[in-house]
């Protein structure tokens, strides 16, 4: 589903402090499986997921997304897949907004609004009519069983509860690929577990699922499939479950 | 299309709801904004009603009027100089007018003594304005006294209190009849205060006035037109006197908008990486900031002006009547007509509304141009 080849990223190029934060990397995902990057704070892994979620650019190399049918590419062939790396920023958004659900470290949630309105959030801009993206969002509501919680204001929640609504919040625009980044860092033991039986269920239903984590609940899972493991920018190995 | 509505409408959903998180600014800038609106507006409204006002009785007033001038002051006009001007070409009719002023030292107030010639009054009665009445205290009926030149009083019986309508210019006056007018002053034989002279085309106007001015050097043509002109400056000024004596408090606000609107908290920041990080374009975030800004500064213009005009036509501009209409101890009571200045409302929008809603979209772009993944390392 997604293709790297060769991706660097630089920031502060021509400055005192740049630095390579991804170093050449070359790697293909899979569709409908779970990967996982695995590596100690600096490694990049946070860096690959916001190239490979088209939050930025790369400053050289290509990223390939295959399977994905696209507003502004819909002509063409899904399968022969398109180049995200040089498109302009109406374009990267669009695809971010169909193709990913992003699930972040601390959640991110939008405070002083209820569990609903968090959800439904990343599918305003999309120009959905409200009632169909309110009734999605409450049968995912149902789904990670926040019925009782969709009016509540999401500071109220507990953390496990906060964790469910942001998954939910990552799934309202039905995306093919679900990528969380550290989404156990703030968990205890109980709640990532709880975390990665809902991300085996998200497999389960055809997701390709990316989490960048050093913790060992999260790559020692067993519905994980791929262990990409990163130091210092650059891939130094790669194992698939059996 | 439908598409796009919808877009708009969860946008402005969803900016609505923002507003109501950050309810205690908001409602403070509501309010402050509000104030400032109406102030302004109630003064563009006031003016112009005044104006307009003026305008409509200034309407009925003659085409010219000549004074004679002597040593540079209004001085009485020998009413041969009527007949000399009636022969002037263009002059339909020329009318002595009989006036003058007259200080009640009991009352403390000035009155103007008008002989109307067109509608007589009876002698012994006299018709005056509703300021007269409030400030002397009487009815229709009651005996109003005057004091002669000569120092002997002059007994008058109010025969009509004339309509509040025309108060602005009719507060203070006194019309009565030829006989008591001389029996008060006194003048001389085959004079008038000034001459009311009418013009058949209005285009020939400024000749005759030259014709006038040229035949009689001590003579001064004043038109109607000058009259309007004297009217809308003298309003004007002193509306202007009010904006400058706002205008620290007009600053003060656009000071606090500029700081509330422009300034964007850690909170918002945050707000915006996360919408950018879940798939809202910077189109999309400024969209927002334009509703916001829009709801705030819409809202609260429409407010003020739906105050002002309530404060203006009903209220009779009671904040700064005192500033604006009156000049003496008769101030007028009326209630304006309502008269909107389009223009000037179009202005007042564009000097209020858009640079607020600017004020909010500019750090909201800024905010919203970096990168997505921003909010993912925060």
């Amino acid at each position: 589903m997604i293709e790297l080849t060769n991706v660097t990223k630089r920031f502060n190029i021509g400055k005192n402090n740049q630095f390579t934060a991804v170093d050449q990397i070359s790697l293909k995902i899979a569709p409908a499986r779970v990967t996982v990057l695995k590596g100690p704070s600096g490694s990049g892994k946070t860096t690959l997921l916001a190239l490979i979620g088209c939050m930025s650019r790369p400053t050289s190399g290509r990223i390939i997304l295959k399977g994905v049918a696209t507003a502004f590419f819909g002509l063409a062939d899904p399968a022969a897949g398109f180049e995200v790396s040089s498109l302009p920023e109406r374009f990267t958004t669009e695809i971010r907004r169909t193709t990913f659900g992003f699930i972040f470290q601390q959640f991110h949630l939008i405070k002083g609004i209820s569990a609903l309105e968090n959800i439904m959030l990343p599918a305003y801009p999309c120009g959905e009519p409200q009632a169909i993206i309110r009734t999605r969002a409450q049968e995912l509501l149902k789904q990670f069983d926040l019925t009782r919680q969709a009016h509540a204001m999401v500071e109220w929640l507990s953390g496990g509860e906060q964790q469910r609504v942001a998954i939910a919040r990552a799934l309202i625009n039905n995306p093919l690929a679900i990528i969380a980044d550290e989404p156990t860092a703030h968990l205890d033991s109980r709640l990532s577990q709880e975390f990665m039986e809902r991300v085996a269920d998200l497999k389960e239903r055809g997701k390709t699922v990316l989490i960048a984590s050093h913790d060992p609940l999260v790559f020692e899972a067993p519905c994980i499939d791929t262990v990409v493991e990163m130091r210092d920018g650059r891939v130094i190995g790669q194992s698939e479950s059996p | 299309m439908r598409h796009i509505l919808s877009r708009h409408r969860n946008i402005l959903d969803f900016a609505l709801s923002s507003l109501l998180r950050r309810k205690a600014r908001n409602a403070a800038l509501f309010l402050v904004y509000t104030l400032v609106i109406a102030v302004v507006a109630s003064l563009i409204f006031f003016v112009h009603a005044l104006k307009r006002e003026a305008a409509l009785v200034l309407d009925a007033a003659p085409d010219m009027v000549v004074q004679r001038m002597l040593a540079g002051r209004h001085d009485l006009i020998p009413l041969q100089y009527a007949e000399k001007i009636r022969n002037i070409r263009g002059v339909s009719a020329v009318v002595p007018r009989r006036w003058g002023y007259y200080y009640d030292p009991v009352f403390k107030a000035n009155y103007t003594l008008l002989v109307a010639d067109d509608q007589p009054v009876t002698p012994g009665t006299i018709v005056i304005g509703s300021g007269v009445a409030r400030n002397q205290r009487i009815k229709q009926g009651d005996l109003m006294t005057l004091r002669s030149y000569q120092g002997v009083p002059l007994f008058l019986t109010v025969e009509t209190i004339l309509s509040p309508e025309s108060e602005l210019v009719s507060s203070d006056l006194v019309v009565m009849a030829a006989e008591d007018f001389q029996s008060m002053f006194q003048l001389p034989r085959g004079v008038a205060t000034d001459l009311a002279v009418s013009v058949a085309n209005p285009r020939e106007l400024v000749t005759v006035a030259n014709k006038i001015a040229a035949a009689f050097p001590d003579t001064r043509p004043i038109l109607k037109s000058e009259l309007l002109r004297t009217y809308d400056s003298l309003f004007d000024w002193r509306g202007g006197m009010i904006v400058v004596m706002l205008s620290v408090a007009v600053l003060a606000f656009i000071i606090f908008a500029w700081d509330k609107a422009s300034g964007l908290s850690a909170e918002e920041r945050k707000e915006i990486g996360i919408l950018k990080s879940i798939g809202w374009e910077t189109a999309d975030v400024l969209l927002l900031k334009f509703w916001e800004g829009s709801a705030i500064s819409l809202s609260a213009f429409l407010c003020g002006v739906i105050l002002a005009y309530l404060h203006v036509f009903f209220a009779s501009a009671a904040l700064f009547a005192h500033a604006l209409k009156g000049w003496a101890v008769l101030y007028p009571q009326f209630r304006l007509i309502p008269a909107i200045n389009l223009y000037q409302l179009a202005v007042l929008f564009t000097l209020t509304v858009l640079p607020y809603t600017a004020a909010t979209i500019v750090p909201a772009w800024l905010a919203a141009s970096v990168d997505p993944d921003a909010a993912m390392r925060s």
